[in-house]
């Protein structure tokens, strides 16, 4: 292998990284405050063919990318009408979610399928960029995927330093003490999946405008779900979700790597490496039940309806 | 102003009128979309629901989508009930066509439709192999099965992409990614010559019955809701709650499976990149609107094969992209999940202030 495969390795790795960060961060603090959201795949799809349908009709990348957050917090706010104000089954909801989506992105969807559109560029860090080996996969990238950098350090800080971080982790942990705190249980529930929902759009206007900018019915082929996987394997850390999401990056550009060493495999069985691999974290991880019964937020997935 | 108030027991009358709640509120956004999309909503509604049934024909092309979606919906009915959430009946299905697609490759040249045995059971084989997976990623394991059975999806999808490009390809089909055609001997018999209605829907109906059995007559059917009404309970009664677990989803992977291979020596009649238009996601949904019975099962996969053919006639009549049949069924499932809130809750009038309970009763609650 010479330097400019290793390169381009690590260039593919963080891109094909970065979506499956931005869903994942955003469904950690989801799940941080007590509520699993199943419906990231439909939040996502929605988030992509917005961003997309609004890059091709405005021209403006910019307002694709708030298009697509807007589209993901719409959604989201869904699921959190159904989970939190009308306690149903967050599973349930969750999948609903997933497959409306599925569904309401390809109906809208439809006549875009096939229009090409000049993606989100990378923009070069002066000097910074002309690091060997590192510099073209870190700081030659497109503006979202240093936005995933600075998400790791807000989230970083926030969940760890303040007193936001403390209510959201309050929540998840005991909603009645919480609550009987003074902190409104529904409120930063609201507010979470809703940051869920923001960050579940911007990962799927990334794909759409960034990553391949097209718009393909599916097109997130279980990204979502991944992510979830991710958030169990990152035991809930913003720093193990962006080495997991690494390393399902270079799972899902093994073809690449392949490529360049000279073995032919079929494309099909190398599609399914991500998703093996995903089984294969969540057996290494579950096995050990205290170990994930104590990092996961106590009250997660528990509906929590307050006795007036 | 109105508040929601917890019902002393869940009640039975709301459980049933939910579903119905949920179609007419489907049907009500279901026409302001039409109307939003220019269309007059109430020929767009017809087209949708009433157009496909017309004629014989439609009836029996009900019939070829809600045999598949029956047999999935009862074995997911089955896991549900024990509170596994196998998300997979998808990736069952597929490896159930795929697996007996192969073996029905294998007899190009029969005569006799006994081959429809081997190729029948192979599949059916095949799908509870593949929830097997799930079986033992959860018991012994102990990982989550909505995700496992998620990946084990995709992972059964790109087994079938890889197949139809790769090693079953038809060798003289042009390189497309298809397999030969099934010999007729391993095409599932029609029920009438003029109709593509195939004895599959039988299977759907006897595995209702089968399912239907096992639930309210059986002692094994009695641990499995145990098990998911109160694990606790379960564990005390000593069920062999990994047994159950292994039970359940065997007999589901078993059932979609066989609806996958049914589907591949029926309508289709060889392999090709995508046997399934997510049957194994819709039968999630048929098992809450029919309310895991079995005959609201067999009324919700009507309901649901129906919005596949509606989608199909809007797609025709109207040009408006198919896709519309996710869309309602995205939006029956929503509607469902809000409409069930009054099976455990009532809304009544909120008590003035002054006498509302003091608010130090909510830890202790």
């Amino acid at each position: 292998m010479d330097i400019d495969l290793i390169t381009n390795i690590l260039y593919a790795t963080i891109r094909t990284g970065t979506p499956l960060i931005l869903v994942a961060f955003g469904e950690m603090v989801c799940e941080k405050s007590g509520v699993l959201n199943l419906g990231q795949e439909g939040m996502m799809l929605m988030g992509a063919v917005i961003g997309f349908v609004a890059a091709v009709t405005t021209g403006s990348l910019f307002i694709a990318i708030l298009m697509a957050i807007i589209a993901g917090i719409l959604m989201s706010l869904l699921f959190g009408f159904l989970s939190i104000t009308l306690v149903s089954n967050q599973v349930a909801s969750g999948l609903a979610l997933t497959i409306f989506g599925g569904g309401l992105s390809a109906f809208i969807g439809a006549n875009y399928v096939g229009i090409g559109i000049d993606g989100i560029q990378p923009l070069a860090i002066p000097l910074l960029s002309e690091i060997p080996v590192i510099g073209k996969a870190l700081f030659q990238q497109d503006p979202l995927v240093y936005f995933s950098f600075f998400m790791f350090a807000l989230l970083y800080f926030v969940l760890t330093r303040t007193r936001v971080g403390l209510k959201l982790r309050a929540v998840g942990e005991n909603p009645e003490a919480a609550n009987s705190m003074g902190i409104h249980v529904h409120g930063v529930r609201y507010l979470a999946v809703m940051f869920g929902g923001a960050m579940a759009g911007l990962a799927g206007g990334y794909l759409s405008l960034a990553y391949t900018p097209l718009w393909s019915e599916g097109m997130t082929a279980g990204k979502g779900w991944i992510a979830l996987a991710l958030v169990v394997f990152a035991s809930w850390k913003v720093g193990r979700i962006m080495l997991g999401a690494y390393l399902f990056g270079v799972a899902s550009i093994m073809h690449l790597i392949l490529q360049g060493t000279g073995y032919e495999i079929s494309p099909s069985i190398l599609a399914m490496l991500p998703y093996v691999a995903t089984i294969a974290v969540l057996v290494l991880l579950s096995s050990n039940q205290t170990k994930a019964k104590l990092s996961a937020p106590m009250s997660l997935g528990v509906p929590y309806r307050p006795q007036l | 102003m109105f508040k929601l108030e917890k019902r002393p027991f869940d009640s039975r009358t709301m459980a049933y009128c939910s579903p119905l709640i949920a179609f007419a509120l489907t049907l009500f956004f279901g026409g302001v979309l039409f109307a939003s999309l220019g269309h007059n909503p109430f020929t767009a509604l017809h087209t949708f629901f009433i157009l496909p049934l017309s004629d014989a024909y439609g009836l029996t092309e009900l019939g070829m989508k809600v045999a598949p979606l029956l047999l999935c919906a009862m074995g997911l009915s089955l896991c549900f009930k024990a509170k596994i959430w196998n998300i997979g009946a998808e990736g069952q299905f597929i490896m159930g066509g795929l697996g007996g697609g192969f073996m029905a490759l294998q007899f190009l040249d029969a005569e006799s439709s006994w081959v429809l045995v081997p190729i029948l059971l192979f599949g059916a084989l095949c799908g509870l192999a593949w929830a097997a997976l799930a079986a033992l990623l959860k018991t012994k394991f102990n990982a989550n099965e909505i995700l496992t059975t998620i990946m084990l999806n995709y992972i059964a999808l790109n087994a079938l992409l890889w197949a139809v490009h790769g090693p079953l390809k038809d060798p003289s089909g042009f390189n497309f990614p298809e397999s030969a055609m099934f010999a007729n001997a391993a095409i599932l018999p029609l029920l009438h010559e003029d109709y593509r209605l195939t004895i599959a829907i039988f299977f759907g109906l006897f595995a209702m019955v089968a399912i239907w059995t096992l639930i309210s007559r059986s002692w094994l059917g009695f641990q499995i809701q145990v098990l998911g009404e109160d694990k606790a309970a379960a564990r005390y009664a000593g069920f062999k709650e990994n047994a159950l677990i292994w039970f359940a989803l065997l007999v589901c992977g078993a059932l979609a499976g066989l609806a996958g291979v049914s589907e591949v020596t029926g309508p289709i009649g060889q392999l090709i990149p995508y046997i399934s238009p997510g049957y194994g996601y819709a039968a999630i949904i048929v098992v809450f609107l029919g309310r895991m019975h079995p005959l609201g099962i067999l009324f919700a996969s009507m309901l649901m094969g129906l919005t596949y053919m509606g989608g199909e006639m809007v797609q025709i009549e109207m040009s408006l992209p198919k896709s519309i049949t996710g869309l309602f069924q995205g939006m029956l499932l929503f509607f469902l999940l809000a409409s069930d809130l009054l099976i455990g809750y009532r809304i009544a009038k909120k008590a003035p202030a002054n006498i509302e309970a003091p608010s130090t009763n909510r830890v202790s609650a």
